[in-house]
């Protein structure tokens, strides 16, 4: 070994021959670690064999691993044998996912907890140096492929037949488009079939038919289900009108007290929408027109409706007015009067778009 | 012919070198089992998002065998008793079989969920550490890059995740996210036609979101995890200035033994508290909010915390419509400012950011040391204002809960966001840049005067001074002081950092009393230095 010290004092590392008889299990290790440019400068066991402080060591490993075998086996006991399936109230069923979640948590923890002491406490501690041949650029490795990369270029002679290039670009373009074409072509639809953006489901039906508005079980309202001060969120009276086929359909209808109802008549007609309401009666969208959550906080005293969603609040008797929140669009008003059978009917559809904002609404 | 007796000793010998004739692995193996690893807590958490995301890919396959994703209407009929009647979809009825009916599905599902959260929030602490250490310049500003790109990917697989149930709380969050996509301008309604299959909801979308959640979304993530690790892996760890520490060189463990158990531990610890959390604390109990209806929503309606920064930027908004009369007129909706502008302009920003900074400090140099944030306070200033804005938004995003909580106006919480939104940001500025300066200084102070001693000594005219205790030996100035220049690490400020004290010496229970001895092992150590490298130095360079 000293032969080798000295040349490479002045040669740089020389390889040790690892077949040599002498060397210990270490110095290989160390060997090859000097092959691939880490120097081990520092390794240093944390205990001693045979020591108290290894005995303690090994036992507390041992003793997580055998936690994550005992939780374990109560983890397998529990998800067999616990009554599992939901019954209502106080059940035992009830701690099933809590068990299963600590046993299972248990066993994990112990087993990574186990594993951690192995390895830092058990292992010797070690400091290596590993080098990362930083800003040595390999100018030369560089040039050969930068240089072999532009010899293909060359031998494919685009330059040369410029026919080739271009056919190329004109050839191969199509077939990207055609890649992405199925795609884009089955996903598109058309957002304006049957005017579905600007129509509810309060449309009248054909033949003019005007529709109900119902309640959430279908049956139609009259005047006096809705005491004053109240209100109540109706759907259009028609097939699969309660549900979310027509989820812009959703109409809170409210019954204003008469102070309100009046300022509320003033303020329709203004904007044009003098018989909008039917006597203290007013409808409108609950389809917030921020961001199309339900707007359906409705404070009675201030008559304002709030959106939970990002607190957007419309003033009812101001044409439902956005007065705070992100909201910039007032909520649509239903027209309404009652039938010749003493139901809510909506004389038209809205007039207004309902839901959330969008570029082409106006 | 005489029978050969069989070696058992020898077979695992013999083995390997038939593996090394076919596929010539010996040398690779050596080099991967030697590299190098740097040691530091703070370089674990990246490893925390990772293991968090094989539970997802584990506890998420599980799920898959029993989730439907179908919106076909179907009679809830499972042992849930509330619900059973009721009409609702494919997906939430086996969203709620799975809850109910699948044993142990409820912890499955519960694990997923809580590793979801816990793989984003461990994305945004290791990007800050990335961020605030410097570890994003040249070389590794395409990790960064990769890094930002896996918090919004992330964000799309958790999105599309919590709509998949379709209960009555992410059908609101659909209802929001379709919403968005309208108030793009120009493209906007076609966007969410063609996504939705149609006007919303439509009956395509869960299954749509479920091919994405569960392919196509997590092969991005897998490819996006594979490169990140590869270029970690490629162009080696960083780590922190301190003895023996150069940009040329790592400092650390190899992977083999010891590093490798310490990680393969803390996978299972980081498996384990999930296991923990997926049993012991109930996260989205789908059965209580009931199936979507478009007409249904509840008050503190609030979507998973990555989200709710985008949630906060949209109630802050103010109702700025922008008019377009031309024919028909058109309208660029003010939802289309904090929920699409608002996101594109910060992954612009947070991805461009390492190329932003070079170009401010003409710096073209490769760093592989790490900066304390108190060394860069210009980037730890940046920093701090980006959190704040960050914490403004995700606070705004749960404002009607803390006006409730709290008895405030709900009005008042959102003009204090909107306030704060611009006022708290440049203060997180001034104030973090100041106190940078204020510890840099704190530093060379301790450096050039040495460590408070707490002992104080009357000189013989009368005044009370403190002694210090210098941190190198006199070096012939007159006032006694040696000098030390700063080299980027913690500088010891109390005096049993120096060695004056002592440290305690801790056990598990109890305070071992007399140190250990220093162990010498037969075999091996102490380490005799390779004999042509120069010594390795304190780091320190001392005048």
């Amino acid at each position: 070994m000293s032969t080798h010290t000295e040349h490479q004092a002045s040669q740089g590392p020389e390889p040790l021959d690892v077949n040599d008889p002498k060397l210990t299990r270490f110095d290989i290790v160390r060997e090859g670690a000097r092959r691939d440019d880490i120097e081990i400068v520092h390794y240093e066991p944390q205990v001693l064999p045979g020591t108290k402080a290894e005995r303690r060591l090994t036992r507390v490993v041992a003793g997580f691993f055998l936690i994550t075998g005992l939780a374990s086996t109560a983890f397998l006991a529990i998800y067999i044998w616990w009554p599992w399936q939901y019954e209502a109230g106080r059940g035992g069923d009830k701690f099933y996912t809590p068990l299963l979640g600590f046993t299972l948590g248990v066993a994990l923890l112990a087993v990574g907890f186990g594993i951690l002491t192995w390895g830092k406490k058990l292992l010797p501690k070690e400091v290596s140096i590993q080098d990362r041949h930083e800003g040595q650029v390999d100018s030369e490795g560089r040039t050969i492929t930068g240089q072999t990369m532009l010899y293909m270029a060359d031998e494919l002679g685009v330059k040369r037949r410029p026919l080739l290039g271009i056919s190329l670009l004109a050839g191969l373009a199509p077939v990207a488009a055609v890649a992405a074409a199925p795609l884009v072509g089955g996903l598109i639809s058309q957002p304006h079939k049957n005017n579905q953006m600007f129509t509810t489901g309060f449309a009248a039906a054909e033949g003019g038919q005007r529709i109900r508005l119902v309640r959430e079980d279908g049956r139609p309202i009259r005047p006096a289900d809705i005491s004053s001060g109240g209100q109540l969120t109706v759907f259009p009276g028609i097939d699969h009108g309660v549900s979310n086929r027509h989820a812009d359909s959703p109409t809170l209808l409210i019954h204003l007290r008469d102070s309100d109802a009046q300022e509320s008549r003033r303020a329709n007609e203004k904007v044009g929408h003098g018989d909008y309401m039917w006597g203290n009666y007013a409808a409108f969208s609950k389809i917030c027109t921020h961001a199309g959550c339900p707007a359906s906080l409705y404070e009675q005293q201030t008559n304002r409706l709030l959106c939970p969603c990002h607190q957007s609040q419309f003033l009812i008797t101001d044409n439902a007015r956005p007065v705070f929140g992100p909201a910039s669009r007032r909520l649509p008003q239903l027209p309404i009067e009652v039938d010749s059978e003493g139901f809510f009917v909506a004389k038209s559809d809205y007039t207004e778009t309902v839901g959330p904002d969008f570029w082409e609404r106006p | 012919m005489k029978r050969r007796k069989f070696d058992l000793a020898a077979t695992p010998g013999k083995a390997a070198v038939g593996v090394d004739d076919r596929f010539a692995v010996a040398t690779p193996l050596r080099k991967l089992l030697n590299k190098v690893f740097p040691d530091h807590w703070s370089f674990l958490l990246g490893e925390i998002a990772l293991f968090s995301f094989v539970v997802l890919l584990l506890t998420g396959v599980f799920l898959t065998f029993f989730f439907e994703p179908a919106m076909t209407e179907v009679v809830y009929d499972g042992s849930y008793a509330p619900l059973q009647g009721t009409p609702m979809s494919a997906a939430y009825a086996s969203s709620l079989d799975i809850s109910f009916d699948v044993r142990g599905g409820l912890v499955m599902r519960q694990m997923h969920h809580w590793a979801a959260l816990l793989f984003m929030a461990a994305i945004v602490v290791h990007m800050l550490r990335v961020f605030f250490t410097g570890a994003f310049r040249k070389p590794r500003e395409t990790n960064w890059i990769i890094g930002s790109l896996l918090f919004w990917v992330g964000f799309l697989a958790g999105f599309t995740g919590y709509s998949l149930p379709d209960d009555g709380l992410s059908g609101t969050g659909l209802r929001i996210a379709s919403a968005i996509m309208l108030s793009i301008p120009v493209i906007g309604s076609w966007v969410t036609s063609s996504v939705f299959g149609g006007e919303f909801p439509g009956t395509i979308i869960i299954s749509r979101f479920f091919i994405a959640h569960v392919l196509l979304i997590p092969g991005l993530l897998v490819a996006l995890i594979s490169v990140h690790l590869g270029l970690v892996f490629k162009q080696k760890h960083t780590q922190w200035p301190g003895p023996g520490r150069t940009n040329n060189n790592v400092v650390g463990e190899r992977m083999f033994p010891r590093y490798a158990l310490k990680q393969g531990g803390f996978f299972m610890v980081v498996f384990g508290v999930i296991a923990l959390m997926g049993g012991l604390f109930q996260i989205n109990p789908i059965w209580l909010f009931g199936p979507y209806e478009a007409w249904v929503v509840s008050a503190a309606s609030q979507p998973d915390w990555y989200v709710m920064f985008l949630d906060g930027s949209t109630r802050l908004m103010p109702a700025w419509e922008i008019p377009i009369p031309i024919g028909d007129g058109y309208v660029i909706p003010p939802l289309f400012w904090p929920t699409v502008v608002l996101p594109g302009i910060l992954v612009g920003l947070s991805t461009m950011y390492p190329f932003l900074e070079a170009r401010h400090l003409k710096d073209r140099n490769s760093h592989n040391l790490l900066e304390r944030p108190r060394d860069a306070p210009a980037r730890t200033a940046v920093g701090a204002m980006a959190v704040s804005f960050y914490i403004v938004l995700t606070l705004s995003g749960a404002n009607d809960v803390i006006a409730d909580k709290f008895q405030i106006s709900l009005n008042a919480m959102t003009w204090a966001g909107r306030i704060g939104l611009l006022v708290v940001p440049p203060l997180a500025y001034y104030v973090t840049y100041r106190l940078c300066l204020g510890l840099q200084q704190h530093d060379r102070e301790v450096l050039a005067h040495g460590v408070e001693t707490g002992i104080i000594r009357r000189m013989p005219d009368g005044r009370f001074v403190e002694v210090h205790q210098p941190l190198s030996a006199s070096n012939g100035h007159a006032d006694g002081h040696g000098q030390l220049d700063y080299v980027g690490w913690v500088v010891p400020k109390k005096m049993n950092r120096l060695g004056a004290l002592g440290p305690a010496i801790r056990g598990f229970f109890y305070p071992i009393e007399k140190p250990v001895e220093a162990p010498v092992s037969p075999g091996h150590p102490p380490v005799e230095a390779r004999p042509e490298r120069e010594e390795i130095g304190s780091g320190e360079s001392r005048r």
